[in-house]
């Protein structure tokens, strides 16, 4: 070829983009899908879309380092003898003792507990670790019922019947062999080193009405104290929120697609679900013609970074917010100081979502005790309080500017999108305009 | 032995009235009158407390129970003895689905049929079925023994890990991951203490067996048109 002739720069394609060629070639040659942890990774409408106005004229703001702001909720007041008192509205997620180590959960207790708020077992049962550890827990009720008995049921502060979660509305959980350690297999009564695949559906219930009767049995069973919540993936909101109240839910936790998981598909957590942004409003609206906002509480959870991500939550009408992948970085997860480590597992610490292989060299997501003994609980749970505390400042320093004596005090008129999607999903006008898409304005 | 009427105090508190006992009660005999097919009857009991039921119960009777018996004259909604963790329920006519549904231990004594997922995802609990089971019965079923004295329907054994069952009947067809197994000695023994316990007097050699082959513990390409 004519070396004087210009050649076009080699161009890749966007829709065959390095990553998908990789997808290809990495399926081609295991003929498996690619599992792996944590939420949707895809850049998708988020909080970031929206911005707070503040005081202006029009609004009086409150002095940011002396006047009250509260951030205490109550959940579980519409049934519930014994409701959830927290400090602070952001609570920690369910997360399973089997993808996470005790030494996780037992951090994640002290973490929460120190900053006055709660935390939640998962798709495994309770360990003496994390009740010992946690002032306010959490007890969730999933398909699997894996370790489920009535002796824990009755020792936590709520119940958490799980129906989906947004990184695989649908999906039931995936603990692979290399985690299925004595212990593990013990609290689920399956064979160790077996590739454990839990139930997608309740095996007792299907559809609102039994939920209903399901929701009844659990408050017999508990003296009606407990609190009841009920967790739905971010698929169909407005609906699932609204049957979640006719079933008697004290508590609705909605679940974006962004909230993390221990173990799925990649295809599942890209494809299937929500963004979070887009589930809140319809969940609120779902309240409000129920006559239930603020009766029936609503937790939202998926992708909560910050403090301006609580607030946002907030204002768009939640009572309070849950973290998963954010508490799992504040204990040490994808640390850049473990770089050398991540590298030999062929990925880079910010990346790393091989949660179901167990090899965790921070020693968070695994079951290696060697991996596992590198978590000291009582400091990472002293970073999860600090982190904790700072995102409730940050909220309070929000609600603050913009008048707001309590965060829960927020709301949509606080708020403008900075783009159409977002504007569309939150319900709240295009910045600079009235307009809000699908609700009329300029 | 002390009576309740369920039309007259309602289920919260016949409920509340056998949980609070205490432990070392010698009121352990207790007989419930018209339970109007209502749900979550007897459940939740923790100790060694005799309930007899007069009449058909609705859904989770009995469910999460530790120590306690449980006897039903009269047939049993969804879910009867859900999560049992020990002693006994016996249902004395036929029960609904999900019977038994992730059991971890104790007995659960059906004298009729159960229909549909009966002992899904059971985790040690015994299921005797007097009768047939409907389909999807013993879904994911982990631990323990579910003996079905009549037929079983499409599906049985489906994705199942370490559970045994014994069909005496016709076996409409197995899900995935379960196959018919040689009936050793030691499954002879196991199957007549559970016939016995259920007070039947079917013959275990006329039984056959099934459980998991094990093709699916862990993920194989070559294995998942099974899925």
């Amino acid at each position: 070829m004519d070396p004087n002739i210009p050649r076009t720069t080699p161009r890749k394609s966007a829709t065959f983009d390095d990553y998908t060629l990789s997808e290809i070639r990495r399926a081609a040659t295991t003929g498996i899908y690619d599992i792996r942890g944590a939420g949707a990774k895809r850049k998708l409408p988020h909080f970031d879309d929206l911005l707070f106005l503040g005081a202006s004229i029009s609004r009086y703001p409150l002095e940011g380092y002396r006047e009250k702001c509260g951030t205490n909720v109550v959940l579980g007041t519409r049934f519930a003898k014994k409701p959830v008192e927290l400090k602070i509205p952001i609570t920690i997620a369910g997360m399973s003792f089997g993808s996470l180590s005790a030494q996780a959960k037992e951090a994640l207790g002290r973490g929460a507990s120190a900053a006055g708020t709660s935390t939640t077992t998962g798709d495994g049962g309770m360990t003496p670790e994390e009740r010992g550890q946690s002032k306010m827990l959490v007890y969730q009720y999933l398909p699997s019922r894996y370790g489920m008995n009535p002796d824990d049921l009755r020792k936590a502060d709520a119940i958490e019947v799980v129906v989906g979660q947004g990184a695989k509305p649908g999906g039931g959980g995936m603990l692979l062999g290399q985690k299925i350690s004595d212990r593990v297999a013990q609290m689920r009564c399956l064979p160790k080193g077996i590739d454990q695949r839990s139930a997608c559906r309740h095996p007792d219930w299907t559809g609102p009405d039994d939920l209903e009767i399901k929701i009844h049995e659990l408050r017999e069973i508990t003296a009606w104290e407990k609190p009841i919540y009920v967790k739905v993936g971010g698929a169909r909101p407005y609906y699932d929120t609204a049957l979640a109240v006719k079933s008697g839910a004290d508590v609705v936790v909605v679940d974006g697609m962004q909230g993390g998981t221990a173990a799925t598909q990649e295809v599942f957590i890209e494809h299937v679900g929500m963004p979070t942004l887009a589930c809140i409003r319809p969940a609120v609206k779902a309240l409000q013609e129920l006559g239930m906002h603020r009766k029936v509480q609503l937790i939202v959870s998926g992708g909560i970074r910050n403090g301006a991500d609580v607030a946002k939550a907030l204002a768009l009408g939640a009572d309070a917010v849950s973290i998963g992948t954010a508490a799992l970085v504040a204990l040490g997860d994808q640390d850049p100081h473990l770089e050398d480590e991540y590298q030999k597992l062929g990925t880079t610490a910010g990346a790393y979502d091989d949660w179901h292989e167990g090899r965790d060299p921070a020693g968070i997501t695994t079951q290696d005790p060697e991996l596992a003994k590198r978590l000291d609980p009582v400091k990472a749970g002293r970073r999860l309080s600090n982190y904790l505390k700072v995102m409730t400042l940050e909220a309070q320093t929000i609600a603050r500017a913009n008048g707001k004596s309590h965060v829960h005090n927020l709301e949509p008129e606080d708020l403008v999108a900075l783009t159409v999607e977002a504007a569309a999903m939150a319900q709240v006008p295009l910045a600079g305009t009235s307009w809000i898409p699908g609700k009329g304005g300029y | 032995m002390n009576e309740l009427d369920l039309k007259k105090d309602g289920v919260t508190a016949i409920n509340h009235r056998l949980h609070a006992l205490p432990e070392n009660t010698n009121e352990r005999h207790w007989v419930i009158r018209n339970p109007m097919g209502q749900h979550a009857i007897a459940c939740g009991l923790d100790g060694p407390l005799h309930v007899e039921v007069h009449g058909h119960v609705g859904f989770y009777c009995g469910g999460m129970n530790k120590d306690a018996e449980v006897i039903v004259h009269g047939h049993a909604g969804v879910g009867v003895a859900e999560n049992l963790m020990s002693g006994l329920v016996w249902i004395k006519g036929n029960a609904s689905e999900s019977a038994g549904a992730t059991g971890n231990g104790g007995l659960l004594v059906i004298d009729g049929d159960a229909s549909s997922r009966c002992g899904i995802s059971m985790k040690g609990i015994d299921i005797v079925v007097g009768g047939s089971v409907g389909h999807m019965s013993a879904f994911m079923a982990q631990r323990g023994n579910l003996v079905v004295c009549g037929d079983a329907g499409d599906a049985l054994g489906d994705s199942i890990y370490e559970a045994r069952l014994y069909v005496k009947g016709k076996v409409a067809s197995l899900g995935a991951d379960c196959i018919e197994k040689e009936m050793r000695d030691e499954h002879l023994a196991d199957l007549s203490r559970l016939l016995a316990a259920a007070k039947r007097k079917d013959n275990p050699k006329d039984f056959r067996r099934y459980g998991s082959a094990r093709k699916l513990y862990n993920f194989n390409v070559d294995h998942a048109d099974a899925y």
